[in-house]
């Protein structure tokens, strides 16, 4: 009997073209004559389409496609509208925020206030998605986990590029949208505010990070091994627990004392996940309203180890 | 699907490129350990490299000293706003060296009217006379950044008439005109900026004026009110700065600094107050020798913007923590500490 494993073998699992449930009255029509993709088959399902879009989908998208033209049509003009600098450039440009002398208020468009609508766009697009993911999961009559964990990766966003900014009282404070540019930011903000290693959210953040791939690798292996009892009907054995199940539970007992149940694993994965941006942006909050140096808070709060004292320890010359 | 394995082909062809043109050192790479353990505050040498650079920061061959003593060169020149309290003898060999040093292929002539030496026909020689004062000045009165071992002409000459290192206020490259673009004087990749995205000129906004801070951050746990303090533009500045710094002397951040407190002196090492000092000389270089000298120089020396020639720390370290490999040159030229 052939023997079905995406990635390894040749067997694929496909089933004439499934245009998906009855929608709902008053629904758009989903978009897009189904077809059948071999490679993408090696990895997942095979049928691509049809897409349901939906006016959420649909103005999300026009959102989105402003955001991006605004975003890339800055970069171009900042290299004169050279195509070949664009592309040999690109990691490096950026849709730059407003100086700081304009605080939080509305700025010229070439000092910024493209950037302010850049970002508007971006925003309310990515919004509208997260209506989109909220509204397909209740047609179809699911819960809302996925639209919750979306919305918490949006907080960070937000938090990153709004929230501490207007706390901050700059738009200056927030950050580029370009790639470089960006993570540049990112090393700056964490110099600015004394080093957020020692920001115990932003510890948290990456604690659940890491938590999040082990977590994941834990129960992917889990099921991959006991697939051959049953094990990827997962949901079935919630309720009724049979021998892949059991010897899932067992073999964890057995090697760490503690299991987790076909249920909570998912609980534990999604709150690991959700808990990411999360931890992270309230870390980013703290950063510059509550706490301005991480590396002096850390050292009042005993987390900052010290080290022998070197030979020689230079004093500040400013305060000779 | 054809398309899908096409697009899977040009993406992973475009990493494989990027890969290979990060400008990797390949190992052996020679690690000193510069703090206490685990806190990686390394200086780390490329041993190829560093070979190639030694070359490059061998001294000249120093001519044969003179006695002191003898006739004063005031006696016999005319025309020597300094170096008047050297003996002829001195003088001459001085003037050799400066040949040697600055104008090798172009000779005397490089700014000396052939015809009458002491003439100020040419811009040079009011120029090189006021960077002999340079060089006195440095040596006498920045002890705390050249320490004895001082500079002479060759420091940041090294045999061409315009030092490698030096700068001019950059007005970036060719941007569209119009309302879309604006760079924020970010955005372009520099050997001085460290090929990121952070600010591209640090110099025209640090080591031009006195009084820019370069301190960013907070020296108290908590904010005064909240926003209060550097912006996150300033501290890419300063951050844009500290590469140029990284850079010009072929050292890593943690040559002066313990990088889990960037701000506090009593992480870091005893080399970064010599370079504070070094910030503050490059500064006071910029305003009070070079700047008052734009009008000296003819338009074809200054830079796009019309300013002058200025200072940065290459200009003297030239890739090498301390110039020359510390090499103790003016030692050989005691001229050099008379000029006033």
């Amino acid at each position: 009997m052939a023997e079905y494993q995406n990635v390894f073998n040749r067997v694929q699992v496909r089933g004439p073209a499934h245009d998906g449930v009855a929608l709902p009255r008053g629904s758009f029509t989903r978009v897009g004559k189904p077809y059948f993709s071999y490679w993408l088959g090696r990895i997942g399902d095979a049928q691509i389409g049809p897409i349901y879009l939906g006016w959420a989908g649909v103005a999300s998208l026009i959102f989105g496609f402003v955001a991006i033209e605004i975003i890339g049509l800055n970069m171009m003009a900042s290299v004169n509208w050279s195509p070949i600098e664009f592309i040999r450039q690109l990691p490096w440009l950026a849709l730059e925020p407003p100086a700081a002398k304009y605080g939080v208020s509305i700025p010229p468009l070439a000092e910024g206030g493209w950037w302010l609508m850049a970002g508007f766009f971006l925003t309310t697009s990515i919004l509208l998605w997260w209506w989109r993911t909220y509204r397909r999961a209740r047609a179809l009559g699911m819960g809302t986990h996925a639209a919750w964990a979306f919305a918490s990766a949006i907080f960070l966003y937000l938090s990153i590029g709004f929230i501490q900014p207007l706390l901050v009282g700059s738009w200056s404070a927030s950050v580029p949208f370009g790639i470089f540019p960006h993570l540049d930011w990112t090393a700056a903000f964490s110099i600015r505010y004394g080093n957020l290693y020692y920001n115990p959210f932003h510890a948290l953040c990456i604690a659940f990070l890491y938590g999040s791939a082990v977590l994941f690798a834990m129960h992917g292996a889990t099921i991959l091994a006991v697939g051959r009892f049953g094990g990827e009907r997962e949901v079935e054995q919630v309720i009724d627990r049979g021998t892949a199940g059991e010897r899932a539970a067992l073999f964890w007992r057995w090697t760490m004392g503690f299991n987790a149940t076909m249920e909570s694993i998912h609980r534990w994965a999604w709150w690991f996940a959700v808990l990411v941006p999360l931890t992270g942006g309230i870390g980013i909050l703290l950063s510059g309203t509550v706490v301005d140096n991480w590396y002096l808070w850390g050292i009042e709060h005993g987390i900052v180890p010290g080290y022998p004292e070197a030979t020689t320890v230079p004093v500040d010359p400013t305060a000779q | 699907m054809k398309s899908v394995l096409w697009v899977v082909g040009i993406f992973a062809a475009a990493f494989v490129v990027m890969v290979a043109m990060a400008g990797w050192d390949r190992p052996p790479i020679d690690i000193t350990q510069g703090g206490y353990r685990g806190l990686a505050m390394e200086h780390v040498v490329n041993p190829r490299r560093e070979a190639l650079v030694k070359a490059q920061n061998q001294l000249p061959e120093p001519f044969d000293p003179v006695e002191p003593g003898g006739p004063p060169a005031t006696e016999i020149y005319t025309n020597i706003p300094v170096l008047a309290d050297l003996s002829q003898e001195q003088f001459d060999r001085l003037m050799l060296g400066i040949t040697q040093w600055v104008s090798p292929e172009q000779g005397c002539a490089y700014c000396h009217d052939e015809e009458k030496l002491e003439a100020d026909t040419k811009y040079t020689k009011p120029v090189s006379a006021r960077m002999l004062q340079m060089t006195a000045h440095i040596n006498k009165e920045w002890k705390n950044h050249v320490g004895e071992t001082g500079v002479t002409c060759y420091t940041c000459h090294r045999g061409k008439p315009v030092p490698d290192g030096i700068w001019f206020t950059d007005p970036g490259p060719p941007a569209a005109k119009g309302a879309a673009g604006n760079k924020f004087g970010h955005n372009v990749p520099t050997p001085d900026n460290g090929s990121t995205s952070l600010p591209y000129d640090p110099f025209t906004t640090f080591l031009k004026v006195d009084d820019k801070p370069i301190r960013i951050i907070p020296t108290k746990a908590l904010p005064p009110t909240p926003g209060a303090g550097a912006t996150i533009r300033h501290t890419e500045e300063s951050y844009s700065l500290m590469m140029h710094i990284s850079g010009a002397l072929g050292v890593n951040c943690t040559y002066c600094h313990n990088s889990r407190s960037f701000f506090a002196w009593d992480q870091s090492t005893p080399q970064r107050t010599t370079a504070w000092h070094g910030i503050n000389l490059v500064r006071e270089l910029n305003t009070k020798f070079m700047e008052p000298l734009t009008s000296t120089f003819p338009a074809n020396r200054l830079g796009p913007t019309g300013d002058v020639a200025k200072v940065s720390c290459a200009t003297c370290h030239q890739g090498v923590a301390k110039p020359l490999y510390g090499a103790p040159m003016l030692a050989q030229y005691p001229e050099l500490d008379a000029a006033k």
